[in-house]
C-alpha cells in the first residue's frame, strides 16, 4: 500500500515539474505552431540570470526568481520582433534549424559568462524544509511546484478560453489573414503570446531547478523531455500537456519503483506505442 | 647572458664528448582533451595545470625545451580521438601524448602508441583495463577500483555491515559497483541490493525510497558529475535517509567544481578519493595559490592535479631520455615523488600511480564559508586494485 502511495505522490510531484518546464513550449509550439527548440534556452536564460542575481548580487530568492523570469521575457520580446517573426513562415525543417541555432547561441553565451558547471539556485529557508506525511517525508518545494502548476493551468485556461485576448489569439492562430482583416493586431498578439511562452519557460526552469539543475547545457539535456510532453499532450492543447505530464511522471516513477533496470526502455516503449496509436496526442487537433 | 652562453657551450662540449645522449631539441607534447562543449572544463583545467607547472619549473627539462600542442576532441568520441592523435604524431611530430578524459578515447589510440613508440600520460580516464592495452600508457589520475575497494574495507571497519549499492548504469558505474561489492563481501559484509539507475534518470526519489525501505547501514553510489549527482544527493537528504542513519558513501561525487552548487545538503557526505583541494600540506597550498593567482576563476580539483602530476612525469621522462619513447617510459617506472596530493610512486607493473586514498567528509570551512572535502582518514599507498592479473 505504501508503495502505491509512494508512486502516486512522487509521480504527481515529478509530473508537475515536467508540466512546469514544458508548459511554455506548449504555448509557443502548441498554440503558435512554431517549432521552438530554443524553449530550453529561455529557461536557461531565466535560471542563469536568477543564479547570478542570487550569488553575485546576493539578492533573495523571492526577488531574483521574478527578475529571472522578467529577463527571459525581456530577451524574448526583441527576439520575436527581429527573428521569430521571420521564422513563423518557414517550413518545419527550417524552423528546427533556426531555433536550434538560437539555442546554441544561448548555450555558448552562458558558458562564456558563467562557465559550464552547475548554476545553483539556493532555496530560501521556507522552501527548503520537508513535510512529514506520516509514512514518509516530502520536500516542501515539490508541494509548491504542484500548487504553482495548478495555478498556471487555471490561469492559462482563463486567459485563452475566457478573455478577449484569448479569443483574438485563437483567431490569429487559426487564420491570421482573416484575423488581421477584421482589425485584430495579430503582430502584437503573437509578440505577447511568445513572451508568455518564454516567461513560463523561465518560471519552469527556476522552479524545476531542484530536480533539473540549471547549467549551460540545460536546453539540450532536457529537450527530448519537453518535446515528449507536448507531443503526447497533443499540439495546441494546454490541458493535454497537463494530463500528459502527469501521466508520464507517474509512468516514469512507477517503472523506477517496480522495474528499475528496465525503466528507460519501458518508458520510451510506452510513448512509442501511444504515439503510434494516437499520432496527434491526447487531445491534439489535426493541423 | 654570458652565463647562459657559458652554460650552452658547456652543454655542447659535454654533448660532443658523450655523443650518445640526445642533443638539445624541442620536445613536443600533444594534449588531447575536450576544449569545447559540455566537457570543456576538463581541457581548461588541464591547460591551467600545465601552465602552473611551467610557471613553477620553467619550460625546459634537462637541456630540452618543452612545447605543448592542444587538440580539442569535444567529448567521448574514439574516432575523433584517434584521428587527432594520428595528426599529432604525423603532422606535428609530437614526442609525447597527454590528456585523455574518457576511457574510449584513450583505448582507441593503443595501436598508434605501439607503432610510434610514443609514451602517453593519461590525466584522467580511470578504467583499469586501458594500461594493459599498450606498454606506453602511464596514468597519473586514479582507477575506479583504487578508490572504491578501499572505501568498502574502511566502511566495514567502521561497523557497517549491510550496504545497498546504487550506481548509474554505464561503464564506470558498473566498474565501481564491482569493485565495491567484491571488496565489501571479501571483508565479510552483506550487499542487500545492487541497483543500476538509467543514465537518463531525473527524479531519483524512487531509487532513494527503495533504499530507505531496505534500511541498510549505508549506500554506495557512483554517478556522473553534474546534474545526476546534484539530483541524487538532494533526494538522499530530502527523503530523510541521513536522519535515519543511512550513510552516504561515494567517490568523485563531491568534486570541487560543482560542490558549492550543492549547498548545505552536501554537508556530511562521505567519500573516498585521491585528492581534495583541502589537503593539508604546504605543497598543496602553494599549488592552489599559484593556480588561483594565474587563473582567478579556476577551481582546483582532481582534473587539475591529474594534469599537474602528469606534466611532472613528462618533464622527468624528457630529462631522462629526450625523445626516446621506450627509454623514457622505462626511466620513470618506480619513480617516487611528492605531489600536492601526497606521496606518489609510478607503479612499474600497472603504470598507474600508487597513492594515498583519503576518506573525506564534506564540511563548511569556517574561514572561507565554502564547502570543502575535509580529510578524516587515509588509506596509505594503494595501487591499481583492478589490474587484470
Amino acid at each position: 500500500m505504501s508503495l502505491f502511495f509512494n508512486i502516486l505522490i512522487d509521480g504527481i510531484a515529478y509530473g508537475m515539474i515536467l508540466f512546469m518546464i514544458a508548459v511554455g513550449l506548449s504555448v509557443t509550439m502548441g498554440l503558435m505552431r512554431v517549432i521552438n527548440l530554443a524553449h530550453g534556452g529561455f529557461a536557461l536564460v531565466g535560471g542563469a540570470v536568477a543564479h547570478w542575481l542570487m550569488v553575485a548580487q546576493s539578492m533573495s530568492f523571492w526577488v531574483a526568481a521574478p527578475l529571472g523570469v522578467a529577463a527571459s521575457v525581456a530577451l524574448a520580446w526583441p527576439l520575436e520582433r527581429l527573428i521569430y517573426r521571420r521564422i513563423y513562415g518557414f517550413g518545419d525543417l527550417q524552423q528546427v534549424l533556426a531555433t536550434i541555432g538560437l539555442t546554441f547561441l544561448m548555450i555558448a553565451t552562458v558558458n562564456r559568462l558563467l562557465g559550464s558547471t552547475l548554476l545553483a539556485l539556493p532555496l530560501p529557508e521556507l522552501l527548503a524544509q520537508s513535510v512529514d506525511l506520516g509514512f514518509r517525508t516530502l520536500p516542501l518545494h515539490r508541494l509548491v511546484v504542484i500548487g504553482v502548476g495548478l495555478a498556471v493551468i487555471a490561469g492559462l485556461w482563463l486567459l485563452i478560453d475566457r478573455t478577449r485576448f484569448g479569443i483574438r489569439l485563437r483567431a490569429a492562430v487559426d487564420n491570421r489573414s482573416a484575423a488581421s482583416a477584421i482589425g485584430i493586431n495579430t503582430g502584437l498578439i503573437y509578440s505577447a503570446t511568445f513572451c508568455l511562452g518564454a516567461g513560463l519557460a523561465a518560471l519552469g526552469g527556476i522552479l524545476g531547478a531542484e530536480m533539473l539543475p540549471i547549467e549551460a547545457y540545460y536546453p539540450l539535456r532536457y529537450m527530448v523531455l519537453f518535446l515528449i510532453v507536448v507531443a503526447v499532450g497533443g499540439m495546441g492543447s494546454i490541458s493535454g500537456s497537463f494530463a500528459a505530464a502527469l501521466g508520464l511522471g507517474i509512468l516514469d516513477t512507477a517503472t523506477r519503483y517496480l522495474v528499475p533496470d528496465f525503466g528507460t526502455i519501458f518508458f520510451y516503449g510506452c510513448i512509442i506505442l501511444f504515439l503510434a496509436l494516437r499520432p496527434n496526442g491526447l487531445w491534439g487537433r489535426t493541423a | 647572458m654570458t652565463s647562459r652562453i657559458f652554460r650552452l657551450s658547456a652543454a655542447a662540449t659535454l654533448l660532443l664528448s658523450t655523443a650518445v645522449a640526445g642533443h638539445a631539441e624541442t620536445i613536443k607534447v600533444g594534449v588531447v582533451a575536450p576544449f569545447s562543449g559540455p566537457f570543456a572544463l576538463y581541457g581548461k583545467q588541464f591547460q591551467e595545470a600545465i601552465e602552473v607547472y611551467q610557471a613553477q619549473h620553467g619550460t625546459t627539462a634537462g637541456e630540452h625545451e618543452i612545447e605543448f600542442i592542444y587538440k580539442d576532441v569535444g567529448g567521448p568520441n574514439p574516432d575523433q580521438s584517434r584521428a587527432l592523435t594520428q595528426e599529432l604524431l604525423i603532422k606535428d611530430q609530437v614526442d609525447y601524448l597527454a590528456g585523455y578524459v574518457f576511457t574510449p578515447n584513450a583505448l582507441a589510440v593503443a595501436p598508434l602508441l605501439d607503432q610510434s613508440e610514443t609514451p602517453l600520460v593519461i590525466f584522467n580516464a580511470a578504467t583499469s583495463a586501458i594500461n594493459a592495452q599498450s606498454d606506453f600508457y602511464l596514468r597519473t589520475s586514479y582507477t575506479l577500483w583504487q578508490v572504491s575497494a578501499p572505501l568498502a574495507e574502511w566502511a566495514y571497519k567502521q561497523g557497517i555491515r549491510e550496504v545497498v549499492t546504487t550506481v548509474s548504469d554505464y561503464g564506470p558505474g558498473i566498474d565501481a559497483e564491482n569493485a565495491f561489492v567484491a571488496a565489501f563481501e571479501e571483508a565479510g559484509g552483506t550487499i542487500l541490493d545492487s541497483i543500476r539507475m538509467p543514465l537518463s534518470t531525473n527524479d531519483f526519489t524512487p531509487f532513494i525510497q527503495s533504499i530507505r525501505e531496505q534500511s541498510p547501514d549505508a549506500l554506495f553510489t557512483f554517478l556522473p558529475g553534474g546534474p545526476p549527482t546534484f539530483g541524487f544527493t538532494k533526494s538522499y537528504n530530502e527523503n530523510g535517509l541521513r536522519d535515519e542513519g543511512i550513510m552516504f558513501l561515494g567517490t568523485a561525487e563531491t568534486e570541487e567544481s560543482n560542490l558549492q552548487a550543492f549547498g548545505d545538503p552536501a554537508i556530511g557526505l562521505t567519500t573516498a578519493y585521491h585528492y581534495s583541494a583541502d589537503h593539508d600540506s604546504d605543497l598543496n597550498r602553494e599549488f592552489i595559490a599559484k593556480n588561483t593567482e594565474m587563473h582567478p576563476d579556476s577551481v582546483t580539483n582532481w582534473a587539475t592535479i591529474g594534469a599537474y602530476d602528469g606534466t611532472h612525469v613528462i618533464y622527468e621522462m624528457v630529462e631522462n631520455a629526450g625523445s626516446d619513447g621506450p627509454a623514457a617510459v622505462e626511466s620513470v617506472l618506480g619513480m617516487e615523488w611528492e605531489s600536492p596530493r601526497g606521496p606518489l610512486i609510478m607503479d612499474p607493473e600497472t603504470r598507474t600511480v600508487i597513492q594515498n586514498v583519503y576518506i573525506r567528509e564534506v564540511e563548511r570551512d569556517e574561514e572561507s564559508g565554502l564547502l570543502v572535502n575535509r580529510e578524516k582518514g587515509v588509506i596509505a599507498t594503494v595501487g591499481d586494485l583492478g589490474w587484470p592479473e
